[in-house]
């Protein structure tokens, strides 16, 4: 691949917290509509890393870019400008505003340029149509991570960074999820995804990289992964750092 | 749309019934003290209510529109339009200097807030500084005094102040605000910037406390530090704006109505139960009503203005 085609570079990514090395110099690349698995057990990193990219943090150490700049130390709201946007692990919508009002904010600050976004279309695709002048609060927090989702879309990103979206839904949610970022993605959105649910990352992604204890373990595709001792140990065995 | 009309309704008309007061009630002093306490309230409510940073130390712009005021007048031999404006620019001065202070949360950031406007207070009442400020002694600005003229201009900072809550309320610029109050992370990722957020309410709150310490300058025409610092303004507008339920436009109108007329009303009638009536009320207040008279209706889900 040519250096210019890479969307997103992520070289030797640290963050510490206090004397805990949460990252320990992650690499990986993500090209233009590729979906990128992040997987690995609790604790190793997979939240820091798509905090630190998303500028919620700031990094320690590496070096993230993005379309050819460096962004780290870029503030968020500037980064949403850019054309990133993410979900949280705990769904962090605007609980007393309408689900309508959570999403103009977005496409009316955050617009990441292009095309304006059909905000109610949106919201139908995501099936929240229905909840649409009701209060975030009102939903359920599976409804809510997807009223999350929503809020990120709505700035047209090139690169979504999603952190355990499928916890909390039924299965049948999950299949029609994993279908919309799969057409995003195939509509040029590329995507790290963090997910605990094999079966969402399988569905989803075109490969993944494994975290163990703030380092990368592996990449390759799912199959790959699931033959790889190193990735076996980890996830079985209940080994160190995780 | 019909929201934006209520809001404007409901502030036209507190507009024209203070206006036509003084022909009515012919005590224009207080009649006075209550159109500065509906603006002040409602100069809380856009820091308080639309933010979420409680500033005890309001009284600080107040004090500094008060001081900016009589220095200009009595030094540069400014009008009033012009002393006002050299007031408002001195607070909104005061609240640039006063931006680092969002870097706290919660209580840190109103003891802070207290402490800086008692700092200024220091400076504006310290004896050394008797040439420019009058020090402790107070100043007298007897030149301008125009009780009909000034009660005018305190009218037109409610008009003025009104306008920018319903703004507020109404305008993208206001969702955003909101949406910084609920959670700055989300609002950040959703691309506004929180900085400049509330940087601008902040300084908005300051500019309108700014230019009612101008017009109660012009209104009460002598007045010494510890009248245009008085921690009470503070107390006054937060108890006004919090009884009634800030982030509305009815709330702190409702608080500042009720509350500052019982005050009158009871400090008149029967003062010796004054403080005992007074604090009953507000601490009944707080214990069942902690988000102001108006979720009285807010919270069955009804949009008061
Ligand atoms: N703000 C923080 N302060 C201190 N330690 C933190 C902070 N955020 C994360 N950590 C620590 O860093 C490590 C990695 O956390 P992280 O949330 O990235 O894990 P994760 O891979 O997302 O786990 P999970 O699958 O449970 O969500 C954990 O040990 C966590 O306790
Ligand atoms: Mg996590």
């Amino acid at each position: 691949m040519s250096p210019d085609a890479k969307l997103l570079h992520v070289e030797k990514l640290e963050k510490r917290f206090g004397g805990f090395r949460a990252l320990d110099g992650v690499s990986f690349d993500l090209l233009p509509g590729e979906v990128l698995g992040l997987v690995g057990p609790n604790g190793s990193g997979k939240t820091t890393c798509i905090n630190v990219i998303s500028g919620l943090y700031g990094g320690d150490g590496g070096q993230v870019v993005f379309e050819g700049a460096r962004i780290d130390g870029t503030a968020m709201h500037k980064l949403a400008r850019l054309g990133i946007n993410r979900t949280f692990q705990s769904p962090k919508p605007f609980l007393s505003l309408t689900v309508r009002e959570n999403v103009e904010i977005s496409a009316r600050y955050g617009h990441a340029g292009g095309a304006a976004i059909d905000l109610d279309g949106l919201l139908a695709s995501l099936e929240l149509d229905a909840h649409a002048h009701r209060a975030a609060e009102d939903l359920n927090s599976a409804q809510q991570k997807t009223l999350d989702l929503a809020r990120a879309l709505a700035t047209a990103p090139r690169l979504l960074l999603v952190d355990e979206l499928a916890a909390g839904l039924n299965p049948a949610e999950l299949d029609r999820m994993a279908i919309r970022l799969r057409t995003l993605a195939d509509r040029g959105m590329a995507m790290l995804v963090v997910e605990h649910l094999m079966g969402f990352i399988d569905k989803v992604t075109d490969r993944v990289v494994v975290l163990n204890a703030g380092r990368e373990i592996f990449g390759g595709t799912l199959a790959q992964a699931t033959q790889d001792p190193d990735v076996i140990r980890v996830f079985l065995g209940g080994s160190h750092g995780g | 749309m019909h929201r934006v009309f209520n809001d404007l309704g409901l502030a036209v008309l507190v507009v024209v019934a203070m206006a036509v007061a003084p022909s009515i009630y012919s005590n224009q002093l207080l009649l006075f003290n209550f159109v500065m306490f509906l603006s002040l309230a409602q100069g809380l409510n856009v820091i308080y209510g639309f933010t979420g940073y409680l500033p005890f130390g309001y009284v600080g712009f107040f004090g500094a529109g008060a001081y900016g005021f009589a220095l200009a007048v009595m030094h540069l031999g400014f009008g009033p339009p012009g002393a006002m404006a050299v007031g408002a620019a001195a607070a909104v001065v005061l609240a640039l200097i006063l931006t680092p202070l969002f870097r706290l949360s919660g209580a840190y950031f109103a003891i802070a807030n207290l402490a800086a406007a008692q700092a200024v207070y220091e400076v504006v009442a310290n004896p050394a500084l008797e040439d420019v400020t009058k020090g402790p002694y107070g100043v007298s600005l007897s030149g301008v005094f125009a009780p009909n003229a000034s009660y005018a201009a305190a009218v037109a900072i409610l008009a003025f102040t009104l306008l920018l809550v319903v703004w507020l309320r109404n305008s993208q610029f206001g969702l955003s605000l909101r949406a910084i109050k609920e959670d700055p992370i989300s609002a950040a990722m959703a691309g506004v910037s929180v900085v400049r957020g509330r940087t601008i309410a902040w300084l908005l709150s300051a500019l309108i406390a700014g230019l009612v310490g101008g017009s109660f300058a012009w209104e009460v025409s002598v007045f010494y530090p510890e009248t245009a610092f008085s921690p009470q303004f503070s107390i006054f507008a937060v108890v006004f704006a919090l009884f009634g339920g800030t982030a509305t436009l009815t709330g702190p109108l409702l608080g500042v109505f009720i509350l500052y007329g019982v005050y009158n009303w009871i400090g008149i009638s029967v003062p010796q139960y004054f403080q005992l009536i007074y604090g009953t009320l507000i601490v009944a207040l707080v214990l069942f009503l902690p988000n102001g008279l108006v979720s009285l209706l807010t919270r069955r889900g009804i949009r008061v203005p």
